[in-house]
């Protein structure tokens, strides 16, 4: 009795938010489908037409989405590369005795919580400036040519940026992960003449995979939008050399006033989102049985 | 013997870890510096340590250029709104998936977790057009919905993964005893949910304090936030460096001393509690 009072109480307080998300899930996306068939612009909104699939094969064809697929992919793909490899000895580092560890946590952590906007006008400015940037002062001083980063290697900036704020989220989590670590384990391999490198091989690695499965769900769901490092540094350029999808979507919609390409490039980015989600959610699925 | 090779190595790890440390610090150390220099010794070249002329004008001037304490009070206001509704929203719900959970409960929630992976900018444009057509552009109450949704799957798992640990047993004992189901969840259920509470509260604080895409495209001037306070600043005519620096540093000062003081909390939050 007590049980089925429960559970109809249970579906009653789960319906708005279930209710709430469908409806910011769907009418955005129905409207997004129904103006991706539309020849719609803000500049000319009286005079739109249908025009069927158009928009999408005159998306999908442009040479500016696979450049911004590629320069996506790559963004994501690095940044994760980057936070992972050098976050797990910074947390191997962290996790030693160290004299003045928690001011030492608090410095690494810290840009985590710098706002986008800020650690991209800073980096920009600040130390990547070819001719005042700290940057340009550290090669000069070694003898090197400074380098001017968003113009030679653009993409390559902004991956930096942007993994500097996510470096912190990695090695906090997979130092809370290490500090978990079964200390006895690692006496008993220690006392049977273990090395350094195989304890890390066979102990430490195998208890940090799901910590990592942790960081890479966490960060490509943010890391496949990024936005506001883009728009403060580049604004996409020089051409499309830091075009993202989220970029390339947001200047066809806002700078262009073209509607029905841009909904059907933000299908396109919907599509592709599932399709790692997809991935994604099954890794998380099983973390969650756990 | 020994003791002295443990000696050399907690000296060896300290001096990489501060070194290392100090190597990410070094951007937002460089951006408070900048902020106390005048204009002319922020752009020295060789660059101005600690020998200069400190001064705090830069810190007035950005009060005066564009009144901080405005878009300060717009991120507080967007940011403690979006997230306290979607508590409001979100606590019944995981409440109810932690404690009567259905066959199609995991389900459910991977449903919301994947609508959070649905990139903002696909469904930028008819956003932009309701919230335009409805005459809501540039207010603090668009900003404080469209946020709220965008938070909710993940304060709904996070607060799913902190009432799941809460041991059944003691609920029902109280339930034995003849509690009702309010008097359940007002004396058993809330104080061991507080931290759990805590933690999802801060770090979505945290993630609306700094979200920039519909900050940034949604409004202006009167609901802007510090986001979009700060991007104004790259503009050509923006660019003082000093000021730069003295406005970044206020826009990012009380966020980070919030993750500093929390960061504890935030680690279990963050992973859903999948790392402890």
């Amino acid at each position: 009795m007590a049980t089925q009072q429960t559970q109809v109480l249970g579906r009653a307080l789960l319906m708005p938010a279930v209710a709430l998300l469908f409806i910011w899930m769907i009418v955005p996306l129905a409207m997004t489908i129904y103006f991706s068939t539309l020849h719609y612009s803000l500049l000319d909104s009286e005079n739109w037409s249908f025009v069927g699939l158009e928009n999408f094969r005159y998306f999908l064809t442009d040479p500016a989405f696979l450049t911004s697929l590629r320069n996506t992919l790559v963004l994501v793909g690095s940044i994760l590369a980057i936070t992972i490899l050098l976050g797990t000895p910074l947390a191997l580092l962290l996790d030693q005795p160290v004299l003045g560890r928690s001011v030492v946590r608090l410095m690494v952590i810290a840009p985590f919580f710098v706002m986008p906007t800020v650690s991209a006008l800073v980096w920009k400015n600040l130390l990547m400036h070819p001719v005042s940037g700290l940057f340009a002062w550290i090669a000069t001083s070694l003898g090197l040519t400074p380098i001017d980063w968003f113009t030679d290697v653009p993409l390559f900036a902004v991956i930096l940026i942007v993994a500097w704020q996510w470096l912190p989220f990695a090695t906090l989590i997979l130092l809370t992960a290490l500090q978990s670590q079964d200390e006895e384990q690692k006496e008993a391999a220690e006392m049977d003449g273990a090395s350094a490198l195989s304890k890390f091989i066979y102990l430490t690695l195998p208890h940090l995979a799901r910590p990592i499965t942790v960081v890479i769900l966490i960060e490509t769901i943010f890391l496949l939008t990024v936005f506001a490092e883009i728009f403060v540094t580049t604004g996409g350029g020089p051409g499309l050399q830091t075009t993202n999808i989220a970029f390339l979507i947001y200047a066809q919609a806002l700078i262009q006033f073209d509607v029905g390409n841009a909904s059907a490039g933000g299908l396109v980015a919907v599509v592709i989102a599932n399709i790692v989600a997809f991935f994604l959610v099954r890794i998380v699925g099983r973390n969650l049985e756990a | 013997m020994a003791r002295k090779v443990t000696t050399r190595r907690v000296w060896v790890s300290t001096v990489a870890a501060w070194l290392f440390g100090f190597l990410i610090f070094l951007p937002i150390l460089w951006m408070v510096l900048t902020s106390f220099k005048s204009e002319l010794d922020a752009f020295a070249m060789p660059p101005k340590f600690l020998l200069f002329h400190w001064t705090t004008e830069n810190y007035a001037t950005v009060q005066e250029r564009s009144d901080y304490f405005h878009h300060a009070l717009n991120s507080i206001i967007i940011a403690g709104g979006s997230t306290l509704i979607a508590m409001i929203i979100a606590i019944p719900a995981a409440w109810s998936m932690a404690f009567s959970p259905t066959k199609r409960t995991k389900d459910v929630l991977l449903w919301m977790l994947s609508t959070k992976m649905m990139p903002s900018v696909g469904v930028l444009v008819p956003i932009y057009l309701i919230v335009r057509d409805l005459g809501m552009l540039d207010t603090r109450t668009s900003l404080v919905i469209i946020l709220c949704f965008g938070n909710l799957p993940i304060v709904i798992w996070m607060l799913f993964t902190y009432f799941k640990e809460i041991p059944k047993d003691i609920l029902e004992a109280a339930r034995m005893d003849g509690a009702t189901i309010g008097r359940e969840l007002v004396y058993v259920l809330t104080p061991m949910a507080v931290p759990g509470l805590a933690s999802t509260l801060l770090l979505n604080f945290i993630l609306a304090w700094n979200e920039a895409f519909w900050t940034l495209n949604l409004s202006t001037l009167e609901a802007a936030p510090l986001t979009t306070f700060i991007a104004s600043y790259s503009s050509p005519e923006g660019l003082f460096w000093a000021k730069l620096s003295a406005a970044s540093t206020l826009a990012i000062a009380p966020i980070i001393i919030l993750g500093w003081f929390t960061q504890r909390q935030l680690v279990r939050g963050l992973t859903f509690g999948a790392v402890k």
